[in-house]
């Protein structure tokens, strides 16, 4: 066992668990688009970024590649991890405005305009589906061709795959293709339908908006401010 | 000495005795011609001269007496193809195949010196004869590459006799690994790949990883634009690359190591694996090296040359054998590296200066340098500046030393506007930091990066928000696109800037593309992601009233984004000749009343034609 603060709690967690094991473990939320439990760890969504370290030193990593240490001291939700996972979900939403998951993530994070042109796309190449493939079917049968911003995922050399065996677990484990989204418009691609589905905050810690779960809304909140100053 | 009496070297006093045997190599008064073998001096054409002074010397009979020697780079390869005849380091530029004769004739039969080859001195006009007073190298501290001029990279008893694996017996014999170690950590010593990691530190990671086999990585993937010091230096002293190699093999621990290198370097791959080959046959590589009882073996592995591959996870899995793609540290190569085995990676740069500190000694060796980064580093100076090559100086150097004192200032008469340290990654720097001593953290702090050393040069010419798009350019067909931020992020930010050079940007786009700048910069994967960013984020800090002329008053002040200047005649000026309006291709010139032209903006492409032709120079852009 090694001893962590995870957001100003001392808690015990298991030697070689990642930050985001342990921290869903004592029930705190950091959202992942390619992180599926019994796949190997990517780290290519980036939205799982903690902030490690003392004030000061601190840097942003993947807590889902990052293992635990010893007096690590981990941040999940401060105001620089905020603002760089709004900016990536803004991107996200840009990218695929379709994909529920996506939306709703964008709902729960407060994103409610996008700057970008949308694109449109279906994929957002988290690799789910490749390691499901590989991995857990045994399968093999697709992986990632080309790179940078022609990078795609497909059978080798686009031919119909003589080792797929069409059972469908790259599409189940999709973030991006199985549950659609209808509220995006061509011109404004945020939905922002389900936002009324956010929970109520609870009350405002320091180091943290629940004791349970650190509801990111609450943080977003622009009336944040005044919250505190009321609570003073 | 020729290749029948290449015996094993079992012992160190075998090399002592050979270098001994060597010892009229090192003869001061020997004549000598050494013609510049390095890619730009061999487009210049320097490969036609080689057969033409070897046949001059066969006429004269003077092939045993005059040593005609191909070295690597000699580093001024602005004013190539380079020739330096000894004694007295006379230094002959632009020497074409005609001029051999006459070389061989005065300089070498005579010691007549040929006027009309030497460098004239910009500044004064007055001739140089020997190299060592010429402002570009007089004003280096050249210890890296100083061997290079004397040295034939193709044999290895030149480097022998030049004091060659000299520090290999001496830290076999007479050091232990973690001597090695303090050594390099005394010495200062950092990666000169680009991120500066303490070497010695990062041997001693590796040589504490737990496991009995591990690997030592040369990176030779020098994959930034404009630069080539590491090419330089496999192809003028690669041995000194393998040294390196070896001791940092002995400190680690490991038996096995492997130089990646790229593929589009043939002339080097060639050079490493020539001096590879030879130092197996002297028993420099292999079993029980000098008798030490220390084995280490080295592979050559060729990479297909792809930018990310420079990093050192995505190299690693480029040797495996795999697609080329970063993945997230920690673990570090020093625990999970090649194989999954323990590995430590340096650049070739880095291995070169691990001999020169067993040699000199740390101390002697710090002596140059800042207090946190030793020893010297080698920059490729290019883009507008008068003098371009390879120039190395000790850490420390101010820009304004290199651009203005090595470099010569800039090129054309033109004034200074930005210096691009690093690379594509690197950050663009104004003239006011041309005071900026140049060394890892002062690099850092003022927003670039010491990258490998490219040093490119920029003019009041260049437009820099054209610069920045340019390197995201660069940079977006570079990345391997894994992580998300890195490759939507850049498209992104390359999106933002074709709206500022159209024109259709918004100062609401300046704040968007920071923003998303710090993003990339905080969330991406690997170096490449992570420094992305800096052109980005240096050009809005240093040359945000540039930003602002393209978006607020749409205008580019360098003359540079097509949409945002317009040329137009002066009718003063103008002689009417017409000269313009027959050239135009678009036919936007027509001619007006008063028999002068006038340029219609809407039909103009901004090609520029017309202001080239023009006589009477009364084109203005702007």
């Amino acid at each position: 066992m090694v001893q962590i603060a995870l957001n100003g709690l001392r808690v015990e967690v298991d030697e070689g668990m990642t930050i985001l094991e342990a921290a869903r473990f004592y029930g705190i939320a950091i959202p992942t688009l390619c992180y599926l439990e019994g796949l190997s760890p990517y780290g290519a969504c980036r939205l799982c970024l903690v902030e490690i370290g003392s004030p000061g030193q601190s840097k942003l990593v993947t807590s889902c590649t990052y293992r635990v240490e010893e007096g690590l001291i981990v941040r999940t939700d401060s105001d620089w991890v905020i603002k760089r996972r709004k900016m990536l979900i803004e991107l996200y939403l840009a990218t695929c405005p379709s994909s529920k998951v996506i939306q709703d993530l964008a709902s729960k994070y407060h994103v409610t305009s996008v700057r970008f042109t949308p694109w449109y796309e279906d994929c957002i190449l988290c690799g789910l589906c490749v390691r499901m493939c590989a991995e857990q079917m045994q399968g093999k049968a697709i992986g990632f061709a080309h790179r940078g911003s022609n990078r795609k995922v497909t059978t080798p050399f686009d031919k119909e795959s003589e080792v797929c065996r069409l059972c469908g677990g790259c599409m189940y484990v999709c973030p991006a293709c199985q549950s659609r989204c209808q509220g995006p418009q061509e011109e404004q691609p945020v939905c922002n339908a389900c936002l009324n589905l956010q929970q109520p905050c609870l009350d405002y810690f320091d180091d943290k908006m629940c004791f349970m779960d650190p509801c990111v809304a609450c943080e977003l909140d622009t009336n944040r401010e005044l919250k505190v100053k009321r609570r003073l | 000495m020729n290749t029948n009496t290449r015996s094993k070297l079992a012992i160190p006093d075998d090399l002592t005795k050979r270098r001994e045997m060597l010892k009229d190599r090192l003869d001061p008064k020997k004549q000598r011609i050494v013609v510049c073998g390095d890619t730009g001096c061999t487009v210049c054409g320097s490969r036609e001269l080689v057969p033409v002074i070897e046949k001059v010397l066969q006429e004269r009979g003077l092939a045993k007496k005059v040593e005609l020697k191909i070295a690597g780079c000699l580093g001024f390869c602005e004013n190539g193809p380079l020739v330096l005849v000894f004694p007295g380091a006379v230094f002959y530029q632009q020497v074409q195949a005609e001029d051999a004769e006459e070389i061989v004739e005065k300089t070498v039969l005579q010691g007549e010196i040929i006027e009309r080859l030497l460098y004239t001195d910009s500044a004064d006009g007055r001739k140089i004869t020997c190299a060592y007073d010429i402002p570009f190298y007089k004003l280096q501290k050249r210890v890296l590459l100083e061997t290079g001029w004397y040295i034939d990279p193709l044999d290895i008893d030149d480097y022998i006799a030049h004091g060659g694996y000299a520090a290999l017996a001496k830290v076999l014999g007479e050091m232990t690994p973690e001597g090695v170690i303090a050594e390099m950590k005394k010495a200062g010593l950092r990666g000169r790949g680009g991120a500066g990691f303490p070497t010695g530190l990062k041997w001693e990671f590796c040589r504490a990883s737990a496991g009995d086999e591990k690997y030592i990585l040369c990176n030779a993937d020098e994959g930034d634009p404009g630069a080539f010091m590491d090419r330089s230096l496999l192809e003028g002293n690669p041995h000194a690359v393998l040294e390196g190699i070896i001791i940092s093999a002995y400190a680690v621990g490991a038996k096995e190591g492997i130089i990646y290198i790229r593929i589009e370097y043939p002339t080097a791959v060639l050079k490493i694996e020539q001096a590879v080959r030879q130092a197996r046959e002297l028993g420099l590589l292999g079993r029980d090296i000098l008798g030490s009882g220390f084995d280490f073996e080295v592979a050559i592995s060729k990479g297909a040359g792809a930018f990310v591959c420079g990093e050192e996870t995505a190299l690693i899995r480029a040797a495996e054998g795999k697609v080329g793609e970063p993945r997230q540290k920690p673990p570090y190569p020093a625990d999970v590296g090649f194989g999954g085995k323990p590995t430590v990676i340096n650049n070739v740069e880095t291995f070169v200066n691990v001999p020169l500190i067993i040699n000199r000694g740390a101390a002697a060796y710090h002596e140059i340098g800042t207090e946190s980064s030793g020893g010297t580093k080698i920059f490729c100076l290019v883009g507008k500046v008068k003098n371009s090559g390879l120039v190395e100086v000790p850490f420390g150097t101010t820009l304004r030393q290199i651009i203005f004192g090595i470099g010569g200032g800039i090129k054309n008469g033109k004034r200074f506007k930005a210096v691009q340290t690093g690379g594509p990654s690197g950050g663009c720097l104004p003239e006011e930091m041309l005071d900026l001593k140049v060394d890892f953290k002062d690099l850092a702090q003022a927003g670039s990066i010491m990258g490998s050393g490219g040093m490119i040069v920029m003019d009041e010419d260049t437009c820099v928000v054209d610069v920045a798009r340019y390197f995201l350019q660069f940079l977006k067909s570079e990345s391997c696109g894994k992580c998300f931020s890195c490759r939507v992020g850049i498209q992104r930010m390359l999106e933002i800037y074709e709206r500022i050079t159209t024109g259709a940007g918004s100062i609401e786009d300046l704040d968007l593309l920071e923003e998303l700048a710090v993003t990339v910069k905080d969330a991406s994967m690997c170096g490449l992601g992570q420094t992305s960013a800096n052109p980005v984020l240096s050009t809005l800090r240093y040359f945000r009233e540039e930003y602002l002329a393209h978006v607020r008053d749409k205008r580019c002040p360098a003359g540079v984004c097509r949409p945002l200047f317009r040329y137009s005649i002066d009718k003063e000026l103008c002689i009417g000749c017409g000269s313009c309006a027959e050239q135009c291709q678009a036919e936007a010139i027509v001619e007006t009343e008063e028999g002068s032209y006038s340029i219609n903006p809407e039909l103009c492409t901004r090609c520029g034609v017309c202001m080239e032709i023009c006589v009477a120079d009364a084109i203005i852009k702007g």
